[in-house]
């Protein structure tokens, strides 16, 4: 069992985690980033584009891994799970599980286990839109850059080709999990969400027809290193997809469902249109929505620039069915149209749901004094100290305002490990 | 201290597939006389680094060059603390993009290694920038929620903060609220408002100092020591500071700008802040005859989503409208709230505040388009109302109608006030013997306003501007960037926010002050080079005070002294390079980085008579990873071009070029961010400052008989990797039209 003395414990290595880290980290504070899945970057890593800047995020993150790459402040584990925190504020101890990647720190990245790894599975990190090898790396720009091998797809004792290709002594097939001791004086808590399980929504059709997707796999389709490389095409014929459906508040808005507005889907909607227009100039988009929620200076410009686009049709109304047409193969989105008055429909190639987001905090191990409410976010005690709450473990965010809550919790958790100089 | 070289080549990977190890050691030992060169099959691995770490302790090797993979990869290992390292990327940019074992390959390894040894020889150890003296308080401007939740921030992490306020009472607008939103789950109920005890920790905290009815009157100085002068009533008092975070909240939309919906014109037509007045003083009623308001119509958007009047959507007011809609029925449940909206924004859990409020039967919510506001018979208003939902005009008589007013940011200065600033600006201009310019316009933050900043490129923050005169960041991922190291703007200053997003943004600022603090204290740039304790350094003795790099600088780093020298105000540089870039006289350079050092690497390429020669300038954040994710994809890059890393483009010195061409290599591709509108260099205009840089190459090229299209700049995002095999491919295509540099002989 390994141990670790830090300031500050930051769980979750996505966007929130990243800031929340760093920004703590050039405070003069040493931080211990935990992070679950084999890489940093989280929800980010896998999106197209930002609203409303449309610009890559591969870029922050680029600088975000750079200010932990020369940091000597920042040590971070990828494949770390909470197992127990026990303590106050100034002391708690963690209990953190590593699974085993099976790939130690030598790996150079050369890729000759994937070349040589027998094993193809669906691939999470495109929502299993594509496949992928046991043995792998999830994208060029994944940090670390080094490879993985799937627990659940390798067939371990039956081979050992991957192990046999790798020149470095990289791979170790029998790696056991490991328990590390964290000792720190303050915890952030930035697990950050799951997008909504659009199967659980009926009437959307989720499921019925590869060509209903949610919005967090247009956004993989429409990246150039998704399933499609980048082209927006039908997933079921792999035609070209030049009417295109968004159905808002998919599970969101919703008793039945998700109770809270999910804050991100409406910008992320219409960026998306911008996605299919600038690839298709004879494209079509129709968006369906109850309000569209796109606040301040930048969103508000962002939708106004795409109601000057006339293939754009933002349609206010419920959606009430979305279904296959079995002859044609289109897809059939039925809604009311109340400013029109009456019912739409409309025939077309791919239709996106604009899925919320789940919470993800519920799955940690907390301590009892640590509340999460119905909607499973996070209660901040108004009084509580120690264990903070970012971005879509509080409250649903967008990455802007992650960040600005993540910059936030770093003061909170220096306030409570103490100045330092 | 004196250097010793000590040169490592790594042949793992496809490196000693792709090319002869033994003919690059030659260049090292041969050519460049480095008497300590070793090769390994892994150089990564314990065995490798043994092999560097014994060198270091044994041999006194002092800069390790590895030649091995990018430096973007095995970062840990190959850092030896209080040793110069210099990386040679060849297994990316050679072995995983290159056809295997021919002459250009060898020739493209062979000049990386020339190049890289000669960086390192050219390169010293950084010496970090310190001021005798940091000041560790943090200057908060204005005393509304987000300054008083900085400087308790600050407070509570041990720093010390001093507030000014212009108001003679701290709370801003919060105080003036009757019931503030909720502000936890599960978001039903309206709470007291809790800024007054807010209001009372920063009275009482040891480490804060409150200066109320007082203005910041100038700031002199840089992060780390600022001089602030504050007016106060009994006169000017001094403070120093470290960071400055500037709170300076918001002011309400003009409603007199709103007649069409009856301000001005009818008494009872209010504002939401007067609403907030009415409500705190008891009774809704309406001001024109003391009567009980029971039919209370409020208009959202008023003035906001209105290209007429703010284009951008305010944030707060629906949110602060059902608040109020909730006031008109707490006071008299008998009355009726009517909402009328565009489109209801309550993101978040605030959802289920408008859920509770939807539940009402006293609050009526309609979608529509308010076309205006009448007055019926008997003093009661007519709020005329189209495209609603039922597809009808409709007319809603009510007792008072509210007009949900948006948000202008306090940084925003007004056209007319602009305008009589410009005219003293010009006034100045002509007396000083310049030629005003009647069609510029004077940049906002020219304008003195908050922060009085004595700084040579205006006393403002500079905004963006797409903003609307919010003091906003440019970035998504950074959210505290400002042009003005040091200084953070927070809260509805910075973009239209709620109480409880000013709340959370204050202490993000506050965050950024305190690191800002530490960082100028031990010597590091801040953000976005937060590991760097290099800096630019100028040798004065030769600088012709042109001026350029004081007029380039992004960040109002450079000032000049009474003779015009420009000089560099230290801890407000973010060591971006564009002032070394702008130089014509290349007297600015840093320690790891300086104009001969890559005039240098151009120098030692090896020319040969016959065949392309060129030189691709790469940004190192987005460029260069664009570079080595191509590579991973092992995607075939052209073997002509010798790629160089540069801190932004924004350091591209046209000297460069000049020293390039006229060793007779063709040509040279620039590889930067996108600029212009939502700009995506992290340094704001490098990029385009080297874009407008090669417009002047015509003069430089010109003398040496050379067509200026040999050198180009392409815009290129990190994500666009599989772009570039086209791109660069095009280009030495291009370069193949052209006929081979003539200097080539020389």
């Amino acid at each position: 069992m390994s141990e670790l003395e830090t300031n500050i414990l930051v769980v979750g290595g996505g966007i929130s985690g990243l800031t929340a880290a760093t920004e703590a980290a050039e405070a003069g504070y040493n931080i211990a980033l935990l992070e679950k899945t084999p890489f940093l970057g989280g929800r980010v890593s896998r999106m197209n584009k930002y609203f409303p800047k449309l610009c890559p995020p591969a870029c922050g993150l680029e600088i975000n891994y750079r200010r932990i790459k020369f940091s000597s402040r920042v040590t971070f584990h990828t494949m770390a799970e909470i197992q127990d925190i026990s303590g106050q504020p100034g002391s708690y101890e963690v209990t953190v599980r590593l699974n085993p990647r099976y790939v130690n720190d030598k790996c150079t990245g050369c890729n000759a286990c994937t070349e040589v790894c027998p094993v193809e599975v669906l691939n999470d990190m495109n929502f299993g839109l594509d496949k992928r090898k046991a043995a792998y790396i999830s994208s060029e720009q994944s940090f670390p850059q080094q490879y993985v091998i799937d627990d659940n797809a390798c067939r371990k004792g039956d081979c050992s080709k991957c192990s046999d290709a790798c020149k470095y002594d990289a791979i170790q097939l029998d790696m056991k999990p490991e328990t590390m001791k964290i000792k720190t004086g303050s915890i952030v808590l930035a697990t950050g969400w799951n997008p909504y399980d659009a199967s659980k929504i009926d009437n959307l059709g989720f499921g019925t027809s590869p060509d209903i997707i949610t919005n967090v796999m247009m956004e993989r389709i429409a990246s150039q290193n998704g399933p499609t490389g980048g082209k927006i095409t039908r997933l079921s014929d792999g035609k070209e997809a030049k009417r295109v459906a968004f159905v808002q508040c998919a599970g969101s808005r919703d008793e039945n469902h998700l109770a809270f507005c999910s804050a991100v889907c409406c910008m992320a909607s219409l960026k998306q249109a911008t996605y299919v227009r600038e690839q298709y100039p004879d494209s079509k988009v129709y968006m369906f929505y109850i309000d569209i929620r796109t606040p301040g200076t930048a969103y508000e410009r962002f939708l106004n620039k795409i109601k000057d686009d006339e293939n754009v049709s933002l349609i206010k109304g419920k959606v009430a069915k979305v279904s296959e047409d079995p002859a044609t193969k289109d897809i059939i989105v039925e809604a009311e149209d109340i400013l029109a008055g009456g019912k739409v429909k409309v025939n077309i190639d791919l239709c996106v749901l604009a899925t919320g987001m789940a919470p993800t905090v519920g799955e940690v191990k907390l301590p009892a004094d640590v509340k999460i409410n119905e909607n499973g976010f996070m209660v901040p005690g108004k009084d509580q100290k120690g264990i903070y709450a970012v971005g879509c473990v509080k409250n649903p965010s967008d990455v802007a305002k992650s960040v600005q809550e993540a910059t936030g919790a770093a003061l909170k958790a220096i306030q409570t490990v103490g100045r330092k100089s | 201290m004196e250097k010793k070289l000590g040169v490592y080549i790594c042949k793992g990977c496809n490196i000693a597939d792709t090319v002869e190890i033994e003919k690059l050691q030659e260049v090292a030992t041969k050519e460049k006389q480095i008497p300590v060169c070793k090769t390994h099959d892994a150089l990564c691995g314990t065995e490798g680094l043994e092999l560097i770490k014994n060198d270091i302790s044994g041999e006194g090797v002092n800069t390790v060059v590895v030649a091995a993979c990018s430096p973007r990869v095995k970062f840990r290992e190959f850092s030896f603390p209080g040793n110069l390292v210099e990386r040679i990327n060849l297994r990316e940019f050679v072995a995983w993009s290159q056809e295997p074992k021919t002459e250009d390959t060898q020739a493209l390894a062979e000049d990386y290694m020339r190049m890289g040894i000669v960086k390192a020889q050219k390169g010293d150890f950084p010496e970090p920038f310190m001021l005798e003296e940091t000041d560790k308080s943090v200057l908060v401007v204005g005393g509304g929620i987000t300054g008083l939740t900085s400087a308790l921030g600050v407070a509570d992490a041990g720093y010390k903060a001093i507030v000014v306020e212009k108001s003679p009472e701290l709370g801003g607008w919060a105080a003036k609220m009757y019931k503030q939103l909720p502000q936890s789950y599960p978001f039903e109920s309206l709470e007291e408002p809790t800024v007054k005890s807010v209001a009372e920790r920063v009275i009482s905290h040891d480490n804060i100092k409150v200066y109320t009815s007082s203005e910041v009157e100038k700031i002199v100085g840089f992060p780390g020591q600022y001089d602030v002068a504050i007016k106060t009533a009994g006169g000017t008092e001094q403070e120093k500071a470290g960071s400055i975070i500037m709170a300076a909240g918001w002011r309400p939309y003009d409603a007199g700008k709103l007649e069409h919906l009856g301000y001005g014109k009818n008494p009872n037509v209010i504002t939401n802040v007067q609403m907030e007045e009415m409500a705190s003083s008891g009774k809704i009623t309406r001001p024109s005859d003391g009567k009980e308001a029971k039919r209370v119509a409020f208009i959202q958007c008023a003035g906001s989503r209105d290209a007429n009047h703010l284009p951008y959507c305010s944030s707060f007011c629906c949110l602060t409208s059902l608040k109020q809609a909730a006031y008109v029925r707490e006071k008299n449940p008998d009355a009726i709230a009517y909402v009328l909206y565009k489109d209801i924004r309550t993101p978040g859990q605030y959802e289920l505040f408008y859920q509770s409020m939807q539940n009402d039967p006293g609050v009526m919510l309609t979608k529509g388009e308010v076309t205006g506001v009448s007055e019926a018979s008997g003093g009661d208003l007519l709020v005329n109302v189209k495209d609603t939902l039922l597809g009808e005009d409709v007319s809603i008589e009510a007792d008072l109608v509210v007009l949900a007013t948006g948000m202008v940011p306090n940084t925003k200065i007004e056209q007319d006030v602009l305008a009589e600033w410009k005219k003293k600006f010009d006034e100045q201009l002509t007396a000083s013997g310049g030629k005003p310019d009647p069609n510029a316009a004077l940049e906002p933050h020219k304008v003195p306003n908050i922060l009085k900043l004595d700084y040579k490129q205006g006393p403002e923050l500079p905004g963006l501007d797409e903003a609307y005169g919010f003091a906003d960041s440019n970035y998504i991922c950074f959210q505290y960037e400002t042009l003005r190291t040091g200084i953070y703007a927070a809260g509805s200053v910075r973009q239209p926010m709620n109480m409880l997003q000013s709340i959370e943004d204050a202490l993000g600022a506050s965050m950024k002050a305190i690191q800002c603090i530490e960082a100028t204290a031990n010597g590091y740039a801040v953000h976005p080079r937060a590991w760097d304790q290099t800096y630019p350094e100028v040798n004065l003795n030769k600088c012709t005070s042109c001026k350029r790099c004081t007029e380039e600088c992004p960040f109002g780093a450079i000032e000049e002294d009474e003779k015009g020298t420009p000089f560099h105000k230290m801890t407000r540089c973010r060591r971006c390079g564009t002032c070394l870039g702008s130089c014509p006289e290349r007297v600015i350079n840093f320690k790891d980085f300086s104009i001969d050092m890559i005039s240098s690497m151009f120098k030692t390429m090896d020319v040969p008579d016959e065949g392309l020669r060129l030189l691709g300038l790469v940004c190192e954040n987005d460029a260069y990873p664009a570079l080595d994710a191509a590579a991973m994809k092992r995607q075939k890059l052209p073997s002509a071009i010798r790629f160089v890393s540069v801190r932004c483009l924004g350091t591209l010195n046209l000297a460069w070029i000049a020293d390039a061409l006229s060793r007779g290599i063709d040509g040279m591709i620039l590889l930067g961010c996108k600029f212009g509108e939502n700009y995506q260099c992290h340094f704001v205009k490098g990029s385009e400052l080297a874009q407008e840089r090669l417009g002047k190459l015509q003069e430089t090229l010109g003398r040496l008989m050379l067509e200026p299209e040999r050198v180009e700049l392409v815009q290129l995002s990190i994500s666009d990797y599989d772009k570039l095999p086209e791109i660069l491919n095009e280009y030495v295509e291009k370069l193949d039209g052209f006929e081979p540099n003539p200097f080539k002989e020389f």
